[in-house]
């Protein structure tokens, strides 16, 4: 599986891409691959703040529940409305059409202090 | 893989709605080896099975098993166990995995009627072979009659080779057989059957479809349903109770809760709203805390979100609508029959 090399990544397996300081945050390839059938996805309404290492959803499989965190700072925008009537789709598509939300950036700089792309992948690579 | 009370255990191999499903419609196997076993054996076998268990061994035929519970004397459960009758003087126990060595424990502190008792997980790996078409896989292993176990029934016979105790016995919903042999043989006995599957479509199934298969068919779990501080009647399990066999351990306990009346019961529910109940959410009624979830999931046969609950005894009916606390929100649900699933015969 690749990694996009636009995108920057979290510890907690969280990815994002940020353009015109509007970053789309969603949960990478490894953690819908941990996770298993995902079920339900829980998502923050547009207005809501979001603050970077802090929680702002979950996702369920069948088997657990696991906290989303936030990579970055700022105000939710949109959040991706196919993912409550389909959830599987982020089994699928991970990194595209599954997003989960987008946020209006208050700090750009936490961005850029994120993993590169072959940084995560060296890091889930040892982590498995 | 996960750590479960010091086992390596597959969660998943294919997907958990995907071995889920493939058990109820074909056939899945479960490596279950970490289950544990014990054995009783003596001329007055039978007197300490029936002292340590809740169920009337003495309704066991020889072949027969049946589903039990181990109480303390305070009547909460030490485990729930299946006893099988292997001789008049002989019991085969299978006990859960986290619970063995306090079963043991427990059995040799009760015994006495001078029976060996001898904790035998040692000397057993066990393998569950589950689903509509398990019978036919397992036909092709075996040159014993498994038309004629019935259910909760067993044999022993040669099975892919080797010397196993065959019990029509699962923890799925489904028909299915439980066959035990000794570890050494294991793997072979594995590999034969995923051999003989194929053409049935067989996939090796984990602890998560395990999970989900036996919720939809509300069977207890350990530390879920059950445990030291719920008794049978509790829990809905007053049919492996048999008051009128005579004293066993925790006998006067389950006197005593009769009399004074009981004052919660486990309840199956459906989710109503959006969400998912798990283990350890709080039930309210009418806004204030009723009881817990002791299991939830997706139920992958039923496209429904459901769980099991304790709630007040007068609350746990049918037709009663109840919220869980999801994250700080009350999803509204509501108690329903259970089994939530029970298959075709």
């Amino acid at each position: 599986m690749s990694y996009p090399e636009n995108y920057r990544y979290t510890k907690e397996h969280e990815w994002v891409s940020l353009a015109d300081g509007i970053a789309t945050i969603g949960i990478t390839h490894h953690a819908q691959e941990e996770l298993g059938d995902i079920v339900y996805v829980d998502l923050p309404k547009a207005g809501t703040a979001v603050e970077k290492s802090k929680t702002f959803g979950s996702v369920e499989s069948v088997k657990a529940v696991s906290d989303i965190y936030a990579p970055v700072s700022g105000e939710v925008t949109e959040a991706n409305e196919l993912l409550a009537a389909s959830p599987e789709k982020l089994n699928e598509d991970p990194h595209g059409a599954a997003w989960l939300i987008r946020v209006k950036v208050s700090n750009p700089d936490e961005f850029s202090h994120l993993m590169p792309a072959a940084e995560y992948q060296t890091y889930v690579g040892a982590e498995s | 893989m996960v750590d479960f009370g010091g086992w390596d255990m597959p969660v998943q191999y294919s997907g958990i709605v995907d071995e889920h499903n493939t058990v109820r419609t074909a056939v899945g196997l479960f490596d279950v080896s970490h289950m544990g076993e014990i054995e009783i054996r003596g001329p007055e076998a039978l007197k300490l099975v029936e002292h340590v268990s809740t169920n009337a061994a003495s309704k066991l035929a020889i072949g027969q098993a049946h589903y039990s519970g181990l109480l303390y004397e305070h009547g909460g459960f030490v485990d729930d166990i299946l006893v099988h009758k292997v001789a008049d003087d002989s019991y085969f126990l299978c006990v859960n995995a986290s619970n063995q060595d306090k079963d043991f424990e427990h059995i040799r502190a009760h015994n006495k009627f001078d029976c060996e008792v001898e904790f035998a997980s040692p000397r057993y790996a066990q393998i569950a072979i589950q689903g509509p078409k398990a019978i036919d896989v397992a036909a092709k292993l075996t040159a014993v009659d498994l038309n004629a176990i019935r259910y909760y029934w067993f044999a022993d016979g040669e099975f892919a080779g080797v010397p196993a105790r065959i019990a029509r016995t699962g923890y799925t919903g489904e028909d299915g057989f439980e066959v035990y042999v000794a570890p050494e043989a294991a793997v072979a006995v594995w590999n034969a059957i995923m051999e003989a599957g194929t053409p049935f479509g067989i996939k090796p199934c984990g602890l998560g479809a395990r999970n989900t298969l036996r919720l939809e068919a509300a069977m207890s779990l350990y530390g879920h349903e059950i445990g030291a501080s719920i008794t049978p009647f509790d829990a809905k399990l007053g049919w492996i109770v048999k008051m009128d066999k005579g004293d066993f351990v925790g006998r006067d306990a389950l006197v005593k809760q009769r009399e004074r009346g009981l004052t919660r019961a486990l309840a199956g529910f459906e989710m109503r709203g959006r969400g998912i109940a798990r283990d350890g959410y709080e039930v309210t009624i009418d806004g204030a805390a009723a009881g817990w979830v002791t299991s939830g999931s997706p139920a992958p046969t039923l496209s429904r979100n459901i769980g099991l609950c304790y709630l007040p005894v007068d609350r746990a009916r049918v037709g009663e609508k109840i919220g869980i606390l999801i994250r700080n929100q009350t999803v509204e649900a509501e108690v329903v029959p259970t089994p939530f699933y029970r298959r075709s015969k």
